[in-house]
């Protein structure tokens, strides 16, 4: 298929619908609207369904019932509309059914401001709702990525009948860029045999969330982590820039690590060996790609004051060895400061 | 032998946890019946709430959900928008729907949602010990109100069938009581009428249950029935407050 030029958030959009999605309950919010803007318009032509919620609490719960229903069901916000979802993320997961939820985030926190930010990460990786849980987390870098991220996601949340969260910022719902749309699930999907459908004949169906007993909700969770340690041995992703010969890395994801390209490609011409590792999946934490690196700093650069800076020193097992540059509350970083940055680590060490 | 009277087969065997007095019992076996003589059983969905009936799911012989505190109609919403051809219910008591949950009920009632809802009103949060409802009565004694709801303080009681009935959303709208055998039949036809504007697609059907709760109100069962008829149907009074399949409403 030939590329089309399309904004981040209506690709997001078509590519739900390329996946099979056929179900959007959100709420309005800057940057992420075109999405439901575009799926109210699209979804309805495919036989799908748009419900504008009367909040982004109502949204999740309606994909909480639409999951439960046994349908691929897609909700979208940005950070201040995601924190409010959080109760129903935790219900979702907890009644280990998939879901996927777009969150284009902006500066915070409170309402913060509209333009793109990445402070949204402790949130989203580390869990914003109560209880022992994960959501899987990808984090595209590009328009083209957002799209073949969000038809994976559908995937990973049906295999693991689990939340997966897209965890992009404004710039990249905002920007034109071209992409194509091919779905191809690369996992075999099991059959949705748990699934509310009316019982007919059959088995009665129950989604439970309350485990009354303390046993049973312990034991709840001991399968909830079993979960996550196989999510975490099986589907680990990231890009390596640059990285045979490097000295220093970057470590960036998103937006940030586009921006960080640029400024390694200024480095590299003044003869730094620097390199970048980029997380595609936040959660599981791409570990294994710092794995037999001999690396003398990584250099953390985020659109936030340093949400990631625990999950790399604790991938290279180093404390001292990493630093961290960002800005924040919808300042977008330069090629430059980073250059800039990054000359102050190296120093003459070149 | 004849057999005069036959558990519907709409309620599993599991043994209810409900007190003694309390009007869940009643309103489950109204729902598992009326869905039953509809021939339903085996194409229902029940989302049940956060409060003394979280596990009914547990009790109800058909598919069931447990939701977030309130969001019932938001999840019934959902799931009646993949199976347009189920029926849908939410059952939900008053801390859920008319404190917490109110913002749901209210947009899922506007919008029509093909859904009913079974609204148990006993004045009180009950799962959590007494505390002052949404629909505690001026006066009325609660754990969080312990001198009495003081209006000029707390607030007034919601009446939420005659908010809902503002909205060009619902379809059937009527509050009942089982405080009586015939309290008791009028409730039945309520609940199988607001089913029915379901499964014809009407729109959304509502039946608001005035109920006990004699634990938390320091009441005999027989007692509490008493309250209902003599404080509780004067503050909340009976009848249909919408009806679309009625001339003229």
């Amino acid at each position: 298929m030939a590329k089309v030029l399309m904004k981040g958030n209506e690709a997001i959009g078509k590519a739900a619908i390329e996946a099979g999605c056929r179900f959007f309950f959100g709420y309005p919010i800057t940057p992420q609207s075109e999405l439901p803007e575009y799926l109210s318009e699209e979804l309805p032509k495919v036989g799908g369904t748009f419900v504008q919620a009367e909040s982004e609490v109502a949204a999740i719960n309606m994909v909480y019932g639409a999951a439960a229903a046994g349908a691929r069901a897609l909700t979208s916000s940005s950070s201040p509309g995601v924190a409010l979802k959080q109760e129903g993320i935790g219900y979702i997961t907890n009644a280990d059914l998939p879901a996927v939820i777009v969150n284009m985030m902006r500066g915070g926190p409170g309402l913060g401001t509209i333009q793109p930010g990445q402070a949204d990460y402790r949130m989203c990786v580390k869990g914003g709702s109560n209880g022992d849980y994960h959501n899987i987390v990808l984090a595209p870098s590009s328009v083209q990525e957002a799209v073949d991220m969000v038809m994976e996601a559908f995937d990973l949340a049906d295999c693991y009948r689990t939340p997966v969260i897209i965890l992009s910022d404004g710039l990249i719902g905002q920007m034109m860029e071209p992409v194509d749309f091919h779905y191809a699930p690369k996992r075999e999907l099991p059959p949705k045999d748990w699934a509310l459908t009316g019982k007919g004949d059959g088995q009665k169906h129950m989604i439970v969330n309350l485990n009354m007993d303390a046993e049973d909700c312990e034991n709840h969770n001991i399968q909830l982590q079993k979960k996550y340690v196989e999510i975490e041995q099986k589907e680990q992703q990231w890009e390596e820039y640059c990285m045979d010969d490097a000295e220093y890395a970057f470590v960036s994801y998103g937006t940030s690590a586009r921006i960080t390209k640029s400024a390694i490609d200024t480095l590299r011409k003044e003869g730094y060996k620097v390199g970048l590792i980029r997380p595609k999946t936040l959660y599981p934490f791409p570990k294994e790609a710092f794995k037999g690196k001999n690396i003398k700093k990584y250099m953390d650069i985020e659109m936030s004051m340093g949400q990631m800076v625990e999950d790399v020193q604790l991938a290279c097992n180093d404390v001292n060895k990493v630093v961290f540059f960002g800005r924040c509350g919808g300042i977008i970083l330069t090629p430059e400061e980073v250059v800039e940055f990054a000359k102050s680590v190296i120093g003459g060490d070149k | 032998m004849s057999v005069i009277f036959q558990k519907s087969k709409g309620l599993t065997d599991v043994k209810l946890h409900y007190c003694p007095g309390c009007a869940h019992g009643i309103v489950h076996k109204l729902l598992a019946e009326c869905l039953e003589e509809m021939g339903e059983l085996g194409n229902s969905i029940i989302a049940v709430p956060v409060g003394c009936a979280v596990m009914a799911n547990k009790y109800f012989n058909f598919d069931a959900i447990q939701s977030a505190h309130g969001r019932a109609p938001a999840t019934a919403t959902g799931i009646k928008r993949v199976h347009p051809d189920k029926m849908v219910m939410t059952y939900q008591g008053d801390g859920d729907l008319a404190s917490i949950g109110t913002c749901e009920i209210v947009h899922a009632a506007a919008r029509g949602e093909k859904i009913t809802t079974i609204f148990i009103n006993n004045g009180i949060y009950g799962m959590t010990g007494g505390q002052m409802a949404p629909t505690t009565l001026p006066g009325m004694r609660a754990t969080t109100a312990q001198h009495g709801r003081d209006v000029h303080i707390q607030g007034y009681p919601l009446r939420v069938s005659e908010m809902l009935a503002t909205l060009d959303g619902p379809a059937y709208i009527e509050r009942v009581s089982v405080t009586t055998p015939g309290q008791v039949a009028q409730a039945k036809k309520a609940i199988m009428k607001a089913l029915k504007v379901q499964k014809e697609g009407l729109g959304f059907g509502f039946v608001e249950v005035v109920s006990s709760c004699p634990t938390n109100w320091g009441l005999t069962p027989v007692k509490a029935m008493e309250f209902i008829r003599e404080k509780m149907i004067p503050y909340y009074p009976l009848g249909v407050f919408k009806d679309i399949t009625r001339e003229g409403n």
